[in-house]
C-alpha cells in the first residue's frame, strides 16, 4: 500500500495538475489570463527539463534559452511563412532587406518539416555540445558559465542578423497556426490546451524517467559520478542523455510559446530569460517532480501580476521572494509541501 | 630477489598478468616496474608502508592514472583501456573511503551495479521486483535485512560489504580491493576475511591491506611493495621471517636507504 502510494502518487499529483489545467482554468479564467497561463505553460515545459537536467543530473544548464529559442524560432519562421502566403515572404525581410529570402527558410515552409525541426535541431545541437564538455568532464560552475555564455552569444547572434531573424524585434504579427486563425479565441483557447498539455506529457515523461534504473542512474551520476565509471558506466553518456531530453523539452516549450506570445524576440531566449526559467525551478523545487513546473508557472504570475502592479519595482519583490525561499526552504516550495504532509502522516506510520 | 611466477595458461586459470608497471609523476616513478600475476581462486594480498605505490598501482590497473608497461586480463590491454570499459571487462575495485549512493537504498545500490548487463532500453523501465542476481549478493555479503534502509544510514562496515556486493552484482572476476577493513572492528573483520574467502573460490581477489593481524589470518599470497617496487612476495610465514620486509615495517629504512 504504502509503495503503491509512492509509485502512483506522483501520478495522482500530475492528473490534479492536469484537470485545473486543462478543464478549470479555461472555464474560469479570461482569454487574456489563459493566453497568460499559456504562456507560463511554455516556460514550465522547459523548466521540467531543467529539473531532470539540473535537479537530478546535477548539471545548472543557465543557457535552456538557446534551446527555447531553437524551438520558439522553427515555429515563428514557420507562422512567418504561413501569414505570407505560398510564395510569399515574410514582411520585415522587405523592410530590412533587399526582399530575398535565405535558403535555409525554405523548408520551414512544411509544418511537418517544421515539427520535426522542433524536436531534432535541439537534440542534435545539445548531442554535440554535450558530448563535447561531458566527454571533457567540465562539470560544476565551469559548465554553468559556459551555457550561460551561449546563450549570450545566441541573443547576440539573433540581433546582429535582422535581415535573416528579425534582431531586437524578433518575429512575430502571426495570423495562422498551422491553418488556424490566431484572432479567433476558440482557436486560441486549443493553443492553449495543445501547450498545457504537452507540458502534462512532458511531467508524465519525467516521472517515469524518475522511476527508472536511468533515474536511479542519474541520481548516482550527479552524487558520485566518478563512482559510477566503476560501475562499468561512462557518465558523460548518462549526462548527455539527460541535457538531450532537457533541450529538447525547453525547444517544445519555446516552439509553443511563439504562438501563445504572438512574438518571439531575443530577449526571451537571452541570458536573463534564462536564468528566470532557472529561478522558477529553484523556487519550485529542482529534484522534485512537480517543483519545477510548480515554480515556473508561479514566477510567470507572479512576472505578470507584480509588473501589472507596479512596473518598476516587481524585479525586487520577484528577488525577495527568491532570496526568501533558498533561505526557508532550500529544496524548495514543493519541499514545504512534501514535508508538512509527512507531518500529518508520520503519527500513522511510526509503527511499522 | 628473484621472484619465481607460475605460467597461468599451464594452469588454465583465470589471472591477472602485470608486466613492468610503471607509473611516472614528473619523473617521481610512484610506481616502478611491477611484475605481478594474480591467479583465480587466491586471496592476494597487496601491503607495504605508506607511499610505497600500492593503491596507485590499483589505479593503474583500473584507468585513473596513466602507466607504461602491461596489465593484461584475458588478453585485454588494460592500460590503454578507459576506467568503465575495464569494468564491463570484468576487472572491479573499491575505494579507501567506501563510496555507496548515500541516498539509494541498499536495494537500489545493488541493482545500479547490475547496470552492466543490461541494454539501455532496459535502463528506461522502473525496476520490479529483485534480479535473482542482486538478491543472491544480498544473501552473500549479509545485507538482506537492510535491503530497503538508505545506504547513508549503513555503519561503516556494512558500506564496505555492501560495496562487495555490488562487485559480486557487476560479475567482476577480479576484485581489487583497497583496504576493505580499515575501521572495522574485530568482529566485522573476521567477517569480512570469511566473505573473501568465500567469494574468492572462483575469483581473483586482491587486498591492499596495512592489518598484518588481518593479512596473516586470510592470506594465500603477500605481495610487499616498497617505494614503488615489489620488495618480496610469498606465503605470510615467508613474509614475516624476511629481515628485508622487517626493516621496511619497523621504519628503520624508510625514504632514502637502499635495501639491496
Amino acid at each position: 500500500m504504502k509503495s503503491l502510494v509512492r509509485t502512483f502518487g506522483p501520478l495522482v499529483a500530475i492528473a490534479v495538475l492536469a484537470v485545473l489545467l486543462l478543464v478549470v482554468a479555461p472555464a474560469v479564467l479570461s482569454p487574456f489570463r489563459l493566453n497568460n497561463l499559456g504562456k507560463y505553460c511554455c516556460w514550465a515545459i522547459a523548466a521540467v527539463g531543467i529539473g531532470l537536467a539540473w535537479g537530478r543530473g546535477g548539471m545548472l544548464v543557465m543557457g535552456q534559452g538557446v534551446f527555447f529559442g531553437i524551438g520558439g524560432y522553427a515555429m515563428a519562421m514557420h507562422l512567418k511563412l504561413e501569414a505570407a502566403g505560398p510564395e510569399g515572404i515574410p514582411d520585415f525581410m522587405l523592410l530590412y532587406g533587399d526582399g530575398t529570402m535565405p535558403g535555409w527558410w525554405e523548408p520551414f515552409r512544411s509544418g511537418a518539416f517544421t515539427l520535426f525541426a522542433i524536436i531534432a535541431l535541439p537534440a542534435v545541437a545539445a548531442a554535440i555540445l554535450g558530448y563535447a564538455i561531458f566527454k571533457r568532464r567540465v562539470k560544476g560552475a565551469y559548465f554553468a558559465i559556459l551555457t550561460q555564455a551561449l546563450a549570450v552569444v545566441f541573443a547576440t547572434l539573433l540581433i546582429a542578423t535582422i535581415q535573416e531573424t528579425g534582431g531586437f524585434n524578433g518575429l512575430n504579427q502571426f495570423t495562422f497556426f498551422f491553418g488556424y486563425n490566431l484572432y479567433d479565441p476558440v482557436n486560441k483557447k486549443m493553443v492553449y490546451s495543445i501547450a498545457a498539455g504537452l507540458l502534462i506529457g512532458c511531467l508524465v515523461l519525467v516521472w517515469q524517467l524518475y522511476r527508472s534504473r536511468f533515474g536511479e542512474l542519474l541520481i548516482a551520476t550527479r552524487d558520485a559520478e566518478e563512482r559510477v565509471r566503476f560501475l562499468g558506466h561512462d557518465p558523460a553518456n548518462v549526462k548527455l542523455a539527460a541535457f538531450v531530453v532537457a533541450a529538447v523539452m525547453a525547444s517544445i516549450g519555446g516552439a509553443m510559446f511563439a504562438p501563445i506570445a504572438g512574438i518571439i524576440s531575443p530577449s526571451d531566449v537571452d541570458a536573463t530569460a534564462s536564468i528566470f526559467l532557472i529561478a522558477g525551478v529553484a523556487l519550485g523545487g529542482r529534484a522534485l517532480l512537480l517543483g519545477p513546473a510548480l515554480g515556473a508557472l508561479a514566477v510567470g504570475y507572479g512576472r505578470s501580476t507584480l509588473s501589472e502592479s507596479f512596473p518598476d519595482q516587481w524585479t525586487y519583490f520577484l528577488g525577495a521572494l527568491f532570496i526568501a525561499v533558498i533561505l526557508l526552504f532550500p529544496a524548495g516550495l514543493a519541499s514545504a509541501v512534501g514535508r508538512a504532509a509527512r507531518l500529518v502522516v508520520r503519527p500513522k506510520e511510526a509503527t511499522p | 630477489m628473484k621472484i619465481d611466477h607460475p605460467s597461468p595458461d599451464d594452469l588454465g586459470q583465470d589471472y591477472l598478468e602485470i608486466r613492468g608497471l610503471t607509473v611516472d609523476f614528473d619523473g617521481f616513478k610512484a610506481v616502478d616496474g611491477v611484475d605481478l600475476t594474480l591467479l583465480q581462486g587466491r586471496v592476494h594480498f597487496l601491503i607495504g608502508p605508506n607511499g610505497a605505490g600500492k593503491t596507485t598501482l590499483v589505479d593503474a590497473a583500473t584507468g585513473l592514472v596513466p602507466a607504461t608497461g602491461l596489465a593484461r586480463y584475458r588478453n585485454q590491454d588494460l592500460l590503454s583501456m578507459r576506467s568503465h570499459k575495464i569494468v564491463r571487462a570484468g576487472v572491479g575495485r573499491t575505494f579507501q573511503t567506501a563510496t555507496v549512493f548515500e541516498e539509494l537504498s541498499v536495494l537500489q545500490n545493488l541493482d545500479i551495479a547490475g547496470g552492466v548487463h543490461r541494454s539501455p532500453f532496459a535502463l528506461l523501465r522502473a525496476r520490479r521486483g529483485v534480479p535473482s542476481y542482486v538478491a543472491e549478493a544480498l544473501e552473500t555479503v549479509g545485507l538482506a535485512d537492510l535491503r530497503d534502509r538508505p545506504a547513508g544510514v549503513l555503519a561503516h562496515g556494512q558500506k564496505q560489504w555492501l560495496e562487495i556486493g555490488m562487485l559480486l552484482v557487476q560479475d567482476a572476476r577480479v576484485m581489487l580491493l583497497d583496504e576493505p577493513v580499515a575501521g572495522m572492528s574485530a568482529e566485522e573483520r573476521e567477517e569480512t576475511g570469511a566473505l573473501l574467502q568465500r567469494i574468492g573460490e572462483e575469483r581473483t581477489i586482491v587486498v591492499i591491506e596495512h592489518d598484518m593481524d588481518f593479512v596473516r589470518e586470510f592470506a594465500d599470497v603477500v605481495t610487499v611493495m616498497h617505494a614503488g617496487k615489489v620488495l618480496m612476495e610469498g606465503s605470510v610465514t615467508e613474509i614475516q621471517a624476511s629481515p628485508e620486509v622487517q626493516e621496511v615495517y619497523l621504519g628503520r629504512t624508510v625514504e632514502g636507504t637502499s635495501h639491496a
